[in-house]
């Protein structure tokens, strides 16, 4: 349905496009093309329903057009961005590539057909086809959980970790992490295990966690969907050694939860918003109009959330 | 007088030979892995043979298992069903929105549960049929069928589910959690539904007509046909209790995280089809065993219970060893041609 709909505005899009630069030259047009994952998770369901925030805004000037693709492979991705190219004919692209390795071509091309390109948090291998680079903050993304649980159990303690899907990301966030608790030499980190970002997969890693250390001060679950499988585990296991969950990205229900206080072992949270797309694309496509250049990189920076902040972090009509 | 529910007299030595075969021999080398893998895990640290630990494992296999169980059926009669995991997740779904609808109208919760536990079995039986009706009636392959429907299935639950989580409502989710978390004589729920399902599936299979029947025609659909099995209808049959099967692995799961979203039951259709070959049945159909089965499950939830347990190897490798143990097993069970 969803996709005819699509469809359809894509072909009238395609026919405005025709028509437009005949009618008005006056003010600068942009025709802002945008590609993205498909909403398969919750996550990449937030990275759609944000892009079409910024859809909706931009283009209540009538100078401003915004085609979204969403894809649910690479070269399915690859195959969007020529479409763009040549049939909706875009001066700029906001991508968020599936890939990085795979997409680093086809997003080269493009800038070589004159396209501005503005690459959101994955970046591109070589980073010649991009010219600006909005990502969120995944250093920032393992920091601030460990500075803020290494605070609250004083400097000691027994922590186990969740990874997401073995990627860069996932590498990164965890090196942060470990190189905090590095300075803390009371506290251990007993193990880390893949949960892939999954709730399910979560809750039977922390079972064994559980089966395997008898005393456990902190879970760092290291995303909100496989905090949600932990909190299960811990329930089931009635254990009570256990203080505090530290998950991320900050799901809507546990910015709630966060909110309402109503779960003691959820205290904090931290930032990576699928709003940095919602950005990228405002900030694309209004410095294309006055003909502006973006800065080649922009950090959104990933931030403490606890109970006095988190009002502004909750999003009640995004699906994450 | 209905000469098509007679045994006919040509038929039942073949295959009954081959079903005996298939209890006895091919499940020894799934056991004789289970149990090097149980005495691994023991040595590599020590909390692996507390009752707890076990107990986890098997809960945690109900779901593959009870869905292994109607997939061991399927194969055996020479079909294959991809879709699963995408039919649980659509389950799991559907069964959420409608058990949530229900609140407002007042019933009490335990009657609003049993409806949405009855409709996740019906939903799957009804999903089976569908399977089986455009496998046999509209000829096309099951492996095509059940691929088509595996996209379809999660596409709707996705769609259904705006691309995140479709979340049980928190006063229902009480009630309907002992489903998941109860027990009974300190042995848990799902272990006991398991365990029934795997004994009814073993009597099915062993015991009656309609066992031999699923087994005739994985052996030679022709024969069988030449023999007067309603092969249509066997088939079309096997389908619907696998579907039925799906359903009630998702009243189970649904209980525990009280949730279903685009990642539910990912790759479920692989874990469960390799349960029923881990545990001895030809994928070319014919002959297998429900015990198998059962082990070949427990075995595949063991691995990663291990992994989990220990330090030993990179998590990186977690799904290489899992594919080692696979291979190592059916070498150890390989049938000589």
């Amino acid at each position: 349905m969803n996709y005819r709909i699509r469809l359809f505005a894509l072909a009238a899009a395609a026919a405005f496009g025709l028509a437009g630069p005949m009618l008005a030259q006056a003010q600068t047009k942009v025709n802002l093309g945008v590609a993205i994952p498909a909403a398969t998770h919750s996550f990449a369901a937030g990275l759609v329903y944000w892009a079409g925030e910024a859809k909706k805004e931009l283009e209540k000037d009538p100078n401003i057009k915004v085609t979204i693709k969403t894809a649910s492979g690479a070269p399915e991705q690859a195959n969007q961005l020529q479409d763009l190219v040549t049939a909706t004919k875009i001066d700029a692209l906001v991508i968020l590539p599936f890939e990085s390795a795979a997409l680093t071509r086809p997003v080269q091309q493009v800038k070589a057909k004159g396209v501005y390109v503005t690459v959101v948090d994955r970046g591109l291998t070589d980073t010649s086809g991009q010219d600006a680079y909005v990502s969120g903050d995944n250093t920032a993304f393992g920091k601030v959980p460990a500075e803020y649980l290494a605070k609250f159990l004083n400097g000691k303690g027994n922590i186990v970790a969740l990874r997401g899907i073995p990627t860069t990301i996932d590498n990164e966030r965890m090196d942060a992490f470990n190189s905090v608790m590095k300075q803390h030499p009371g506290i251990k980190v007993l193990d880390a295990k893949h949960g892939n970002w999954n709730r399910d997969d979560a809750f039977k890693v922390m079972q064994d966690f559980l089966t395997r250390f008898k005393e456990i001060d902190a879970v760092w679950a290291a995303d909100d969907d496989m905090a949600f499988g932990v909190l299960k585990a811990i329930e089931q296991a009635k254990r009570k050694d256990i203080k505090i969950v530290f998950g991320g990205a900050g799901a809507k229900t546990m910015v709630k939860t966060l909110m309402d206080g109503s779960n003691p072992l959820i205290q904090a949270n931290v930032s990576y918003s699928p709003k940095f797309i919602y950005d990228a694309i405002k900030m694309t496509a209004l410095a294309r109009q006055k003909g502006e250049k973006l800065p080649a990189s922009t950090i959104v920076p990933s931030v403490l959330i606890t109970k006095q902040n988190a009002k502004d972090f909750y999003f009640p009509d995004s699906p994450f | 007088m209905q000469p098509e529910h007679i045994d006919p007299p040509a038929m039942p030595a073949a295959p009954a030979v081959a079903a005996r075969r298939a209890l006895r021999l091919p499940a020894v080398g799934a056991m004789l892995g289970l149990v090097l893998l149980c005495i691994a895990g023991t040595l590599l640290n020590s909390q692996f043979a507390t009752a707890d630990n076990a107990l986890n494992v098997l809960t945690r296999t109900a779901f593959i298992g009870i869905i292994a169980v109607g997939m061991c059926f399927v194969i055996i009669s020479g079909g294959i069903d991809l879709s699963v995991g995408s039919m649980a997740a659509l389950i799991a779904g559907v069964t959420i929105l409608l058990m949530n609808k229900l609140v407002p109208l007042g019933w009490s919760p335990v009657v609003v549960v049993v409806l949405g536990m009855s409709a996740a079995v019906l939903l799957g039986a009804v999903f089976g049929l569908a399977h089986g009706l455009l496998i046999t009636r509209g000829r096309i392959e099951p492996f095509i069928v059940t691929l088509g429907t595996l996209g379809i299935f999660r596409a709707y639950l996705t769609y259904f589910a705006d691309g995140g989580a479709i979340a049980l409502d928190n006063g229902l989710a009480d009630t309907y959690g002992p489903v998941y978390y109860g027990s009974l004589l300190g042995i848990p729920v799902p272990v006991w539904v398991f365990a029934l399902v795997a004994i009814a599936g073993a009597v099915l299979l062993n015991r009656t007509a309609f066992g031999r029947y699923v087994q005739a025609i994985g052996s030679n659909e022709q024969v069988a046909r030449y023999a007067a099995v309603d092969v249509d209808r066997i088939k079309v049959l096997t389908y619907t209790l696998l579907g039925a099967c799906v359903g009630v692995a998702t009243l189970l799961y649904v209980p525990r995280l009280g949730s279903a979203s685009p990642t539910t039951g990912l790759l479920w259709e692989l874990e469960a089809i390799a349960a029923v070959i881990v545990g001895g049945t030809a994928l070319r159909g014919g002959a297998g065993s429900i015990a198998g089965t059962v082990i070949g499950a427990v075995l595949l939830s063991v691995i990663s219970n291990i992994l989990n347990l220990t330090n030993i190897i990179s998590v990186y490798l977690n799904a290489a060893v899992q594919g080692f143990v696979i291979i190592a097993v059916a070498f150890m069970q390989r049938r000589r041609p």
